[in-house]
């Protein structure tokens, strides 16, 4: 079994290499969509002969074991050993990473976001019927870029690589080869590179989620972040991808150059870099544990992120592609809660009861503050990401009340998120592809014209807003009881979490009323409904986060076997 | 055990799988089928009282149970919640014959049911919150059914909104006492846990939110932009009775002391909202006010701890209110209007199930015996009488005032539908299920009060003194709309349209129509709030977080940066005097170095 942990990681990366060697070539995506389900079917075969619940508790809170562990050395004399090891805790997620990385090339390599834009010959015809329609004076935003024929448009390059769609910015009519079956069609997909560089990213993050040794795990946070800026700065909004990646990329760096000091700091107060035994043993000691734990949780905390160091992740988010936000708001945002509940709370728990206070007010505040500026937002995809600055806060002050019920709730937060948020960045993209447009104000009455489409988006957003039977509530309702149950101070915390929870149902039902109701918008207009290829990569969303929200026991109770 | 769960998972899962269904007869099938099942589930329910738990989830120091508890007058509440269900279902397939959207309207309805009989049979209070949340979703999507409608969209935004407001309340409730007692299981807290009543206090916010008590009344009346069959579903039995019905779950928990605030808003909401409902313009809205007014006497029945009575009430408030919506929508169509009272009249031969619907409906609601409403009104409001406490003096003289003016918006109504001879008619027969609907709440709500004789509910015995106070208390209500209906009959000069008897409200009668213009004057507020609000959150995080703190330093490296590389480039001369400071610093760091140590 051990050596599926290894299976999984290498896998997306071979894939990742083959992807773009033959980028050049048809089948280039297949590559990548079967490296993607190899990795996930190794990961959700890792439960098989895991030990019996409870048959390694050390004793303290919330003790487990790992399930299985590789081990090779690598480089001794600096404590680097290529060592993984996996657990109840780190699992669910793994399966996450595996299942978005999947999704995400199935969506590339079905074409499912292109297939759905609108051709540029059609598109031509509605806007001059428009403008004549609106006197010339209010000339909507689709007539602007009719008359302009020759200018890009962004939207177009957004979703996806640079040259396929150059024939289609210069308003050239699509020749037949273009309604071609997207699958055999070159044309009608983004580039194979985006699908490698996506692997990339998974296998990197699965490295994260799986290393069992310091050093390794330094290594692996970096290697997710070269990736990643490569995807917004190379197939993003192009008005903005620059300015997005390289402030997503230096903030980041920033923070992790600090979690690199707490992580040494931490491997020369104890000797080893061994993570579970560093856990095991209690932590670092208690004279470095406050200073260990604020260097890692600031270097997670913009990972994560929490309020106030999160200013990177709307702009990034606004500006990558469909696909980069997906992974963005389900794998990396992880990668932060992750290492803080595990590593800074594992190494250092004298330190993480010291600064609780601390990063349970930050989280609240953040709560707060995103959902307040949520309810003003004019676009789409911004709306979102800054939502995930509140549900993120949830999870943080979840993790800062220490308390059992605390720990799961941040742990079951944390997935429900990873299911919710890339499904609501997938349908925000496919409404984007085909509208062209992400502004609230010139959407309107897809309920009418893609009724399917409204149905998930407005099923994505009551699972957003944390309604009870789904995903989201689980997480967001017990962070609430975590915080009561410490007392004291901490209810004004939980009553702060529980109104942030009503903002959140405040913002995403303007956004459904703009979006969705009313009459219907002439960017809406003859919009296609929910292709096949999108129910298939959108389904199994829906499914985890319905099955979550009704069956929560069995998730929970892997968190409970967690070595924490 | 398994038969509570199915109780609840065969309209859940009829729901979900009726979100997929396409095709019109297969929709119409699981529609009318899932609460038909469910009702004969209750049935046996009834019979059963099936207890059991098994663990949802686990967090540890708490766990949250499917846990099931149906006492004989919760299983009552659920057999009026199903009933009422397959009713309006039965009614809109006749209703929504010509609609697209049927397929999903009938599976939110479903949805809705197995969300409020969830409620009704949890004993885990995460549970019913979950039943809780659902509904008020489920609202959400009903209200907003007609994509034609402007003011829909925000009237269900509304709905969802002020009731999600009162469960920020309601949550913190639950999680408070769920800390203190240690478990959610409302049949293992036996005694009020320490800080109940912070607890319970946040709880009855959640449920004046739900039951559109005052203060959080505001949501109702625009509520009614939804189909007409949702408000019936939404007033008889399900969300707004859910407020009223989780406070008797938990009347073991409430201190005694704090019953008093539920008894304030009780008297306020049963007297104000019966003002507002005779000064109502429509007659939806009279109907809408009504039941808020209704609801109110089933707070007034929590505040004297009698929770039976609140139940009964509740009951036969689902079969009249039901009733009267369900005819209401019949009416409307029938007369052709949009619903306003000043056009909307018929003649009762027009339409003989229509007629009887309505007069059964506001005869029970009014309080004459032997229907219905008068035997629970009266166990209320002898419940009060009997409690001997101040709430009981305070909700027993507002239910009698309340109901003086139940029987004047209910006369009213009754005089403007049909006593004003014949308007424009758009169709005449009345389709047969939608007949069906009214004739099956017809016979409800007249044998409803045989629950007091041989039903769950342990009541108070009849008095007759207070049986001739309510019968006076009724008969003064009429008197009032008479006498008026009388001094304004057609005489020369004078137009019919103009007759209405609220004119006894005098100038309040605009403002009450209005509902006070509460709902203007919180929506204001809240938008200001919300934009101020919503502007300083923006300005602190992108201008000041953002703009200042993360790009500013981003700038300032960059400025500094130039600052540095232009200070190295130059001439000859510079470069010589660069090296020679340079030096100067090298020497002089060096001696200091070397003279120190």
């Amino acid at each position: 079994m051990s050596i599926l942990l290894l299976v999984a990681v290498a896998v997306p990366l071979i894939g990742a290499v083959l992807a773009w060697a033959w980028r050049h070539r048809g089948f280039a995506h297949w590559i990548g969509v079967a490296a993607a389900a190899l990795s996930l079917a190794a990961v959700a075969l890792l439960p098989i002969g895991r030990p019996p619940e409870g048959s390694m508790v050390v004793g303290g809170r919330l003790t487990g074991g790992w399930w299985h562990e590789f081990e090779a050395a690598w480089a001794p004399p600096l404590h680097l050993d290529f060592s993984l090891a996996v657990d109840g805790v780190s699992w669910p997620l793994l399966l996450l990473t595996a299942l978005l990385g999947l999704l995400c090339c199935a969506h590339n390599a079905l074409g499912a976001e292109r297939r759905s834009a609108p051709r540029a010959e059609s598109r031509a015809a509605v806007p001059h019927a428009t403008a004549a329609g609106a006197g010339g004076v209010a000339v909507s935003p689709t007539a602007e870029r009719a008359s302009a024929p020759l200018q890009v448009a962004p939207a177009t390059l957004e979703t996806g690589g640079p040259f396929p769609t150059a024939d289609q910015a210069r308003g050239v009519p699509a020749g037949p080869g273009h309604a071609a079956d997207p699958a055999t069609d070159p044309a009608a997909r983004p580039s194979p590179t985006l699908t490698a560089l996506l692997l990339a990213v998974q296998a990197a993050s699965m490295l994260v989620f799986l290393s069992d040794n310091l050093i390794l795990f330094f290594i692996a946070f970096e290697a997710v972040l070269l990736p990643m800026w490569a995807i917004i700065h190379r197939y993003g909004d192009p008005a903005a991808r620059r300015h997005a990646a390289a402030k997503f990329a230096l903030f980041t760096v920033a923070g992790s150059l600090l979690m690199a000091t707490g992580l040494f700091v931490a491997v020369a107060d104890t000797g080893t870099a061994d993570l579970g035994a560093i856990i095991t043993a209690g932590g670092v000691s208690e004279p470095v544990s406050l200073l260990v734990f604020a260097l890692l949780a600031v270097g997670f905390a913009v990972k994560a992120p929490l309020w106030p160091l999160h200013s990177w992740l709307p702009d990034a988010h606004t500006a990558a592609p469909t696909v980069g936000s997906v992974l963005l708001a389900g794998v990396l945002l992880k990668l932060g809660t992750y290492g803080l509940v595990r590593v800074a709370g594992g190494l250092a728990p004298d330190g993480a009861v010291a600064a609780a206070p601390v990063l349970a007010v930050l989280a609240a505040l953040g709560i707060l503050v995103a959902g307040l500026v949520c309810l003003g937002l004019p676009e789409l995809k911004r709306l979102i990401a800054y939502s995930s600055v509140g549900h993120m806060g949830f999870v943080v002050l979840a993790f800062a009340t220490g308390t059992e019920a605390g720990l799961r709730a941040a742990l079951f937060g944390n997935l429900a998120h990873g299911l919710i948020t890339p499904l609501l960045f997938f349908l925000v993209g496919a409404l984007k592809a085909r509208t062209r447009t992400g502004r609230l104000d010139d959407l309107g009455g897809l309920r009418l014209a893609a009724p399917a489409l409204a149905g998930l988006l407005g099923f994505a957003a009551l699972a957003s807003l944390g309604l009870p039977g789904l995903a989201g509530f689980w997480g967001e309702a017990f962070t609430v009881y975590a915080a009561a149950e410490r007392g004291g101070a901490w209810l004004a915390l939980a009553a702060a979490a529980a109104f942030g929870a009503f903002l959140a149902a405040a913002y995403l039902l303007r956004m459904l009323k703009r979006v969705s109701h009313g009459p219907v918008a002439p960017a809406a207009a003859g919009i296609g409904d929910v292709s096949a290829a999108e129910a298939a990569v959108w389904a199994p969303l829906v499914a985890g986060t319905l099955l979550l929200g009704l069956v929560p026991g069995p998730l929970l109770d892997l968190f409970a076997g967690g070595l924490l | 055990m398994t038969l509570a769960l199915l109780l609840v998972a065969c309209p859940a899962l009829a729901g979900l799988a009726g979100l997929l269904v396409r095709h019109r007869n297969a929709a119409r099938c699981l529609a009318v089928a899932a609460p038909a099942l469910a009702l004969c589930l209750a049935a046996a329910c009834a019979a059963a009282d099936p207890v059991g738990a098994f663990t949802l989830a686990d967090f540890g120091t708490v766990r949250v149970s499917v846990a099931f508890d149906l006492s004989p007058a919760a299983a009552a509440v659920a057999l009026a919640a199903a009933f009422v269900t397959f009713l309006v279902q039965l009614y809109s397939i006749a209703y929504l014959r010509g609609d697209p959207r049927y397929a999903p309207y009938a599976a939110q309805v479903n949805l809705f049911c197995a969300a409020m009989l969830l409620v009704v049979a949890a004993d885990d209070l995460v549970l019913l919150l979950i039943g809780w949340e659902v509904m008020g979703a489920c609202s959400y999507l009903l209200i907003a059914h007609y994509a034609a409608l402007p003011k829909a969209p925000g009237a269900a935004a509304k709905a969802f909104l002020v009731t999600r407001f009162g469960d920020v309340a309601f949550v913190l409730g639950v999680m408070w006492i769920g800390t203190a007692a240690g478990t959610f299981r409302i049949s293992e807290i036996q005694e009020p846990p320490a800080g109940a009543g912070a607890a319970m206090l946040l709880i009855l916010f959640g449920c004046i939110g739900k039951s559109a008590q005052f203060p959080l009344q505001i949501w109702l009346p625009p509520a009614m932009a939804g189909p007409t069959p949702v408000s019936a579903l939404i007033h008889a039995a399900t969300m707004v009775a859910a407020g009223a019905y989780v406070l008797t779950r938990l009347l073991p928990l409430w201190p005694a002391e704090l019953l008093l605030v539920v008894a304030l808003v009780a008297a306020v909401t049963m007297v104000g909202a019966g003002l507002c409902a005779l000064a109502a313009r429509d007659v939806k809205g009279v109907l809408a006010w009504s039941t808020v007014s209704q609801v109110g006497f089933m707070f007034a029945g929590v505040a004297v701890a009698a929770g039976d009575a609140a139940l009964f009430h509740l009951v036969s408030h689902a079969a009249f209110k039901g009733l009267l919506f369900l005819a209401a929508g019949v009416v409307i169509a029938l007369a052709g209007t949009d619903g306003s009272l000043r056009a909307t009249r018929l003649r009762p031969g027009d339409s003989p199930p229509a007629f009887w619907a309505m007069t059964i409906g506001l005869a029970s609601m009014a309080g004459l015996p032997p229907l219905g409403g008068f035997y629970s009104k009266e166990t209320v409001l002898g419940a009060a009488y009997e409690a001997g406490t101040p709430s009981g003096v305070i909700v027993f003289w507002a239910g009698v005032v309340a109901s003086i003016l139940t029987a004047a918006y209910a006369a009213r109504l009754w005089l403007l539908l049909f006593r004003r001879g014949r308007g424009a008619r758009e169709r005449s027969a009345v389709p047969g299920l939608e007949a069906f609907s009214l004739w099956a709440l017809i016979a409800a709500t007249a044998g409803v009060g045989a629950l007091y004789y041989a039903g769950p509910f342990t009541v108070p015995a009849l008095h007759l003194d207070l049986m001739a106070l309510l019968l006076l208390a009724t008969l003064g209500g009429f008197a009032v709309i008479g006498d008026s209906w009388w001094r304004d009959r057609p005489r020369s000069g004078r137009r019919v349209a103009d007759r209405d008897p609220a004119r006894v409200l005098g100038r309040a009668q605009s403002a009450l129509a209005e509902g006070l213009y509460a709902e203007r004057l919180a929506a204001r507020a809240t938008r200001t709030a919300a934009g101020a609000a919503g502007a300083a959150a923006r300005a602190l995080d992108e201008r000041l977080v953002d703009r200042t703190a993360v790009e500013g330093s981003a700038r300032a490296t960059v400025a500094a940066a130039r600052g540095t590389a232009a200070g190295h480039r130059g001439g000859l001369a510079v470069y010589l005097r660069l090296s020679a400071a340079g030096t100067l610093v090298v020497a002089a760091v060096a001696i200091g170095v070397s003279l120190w140590s």
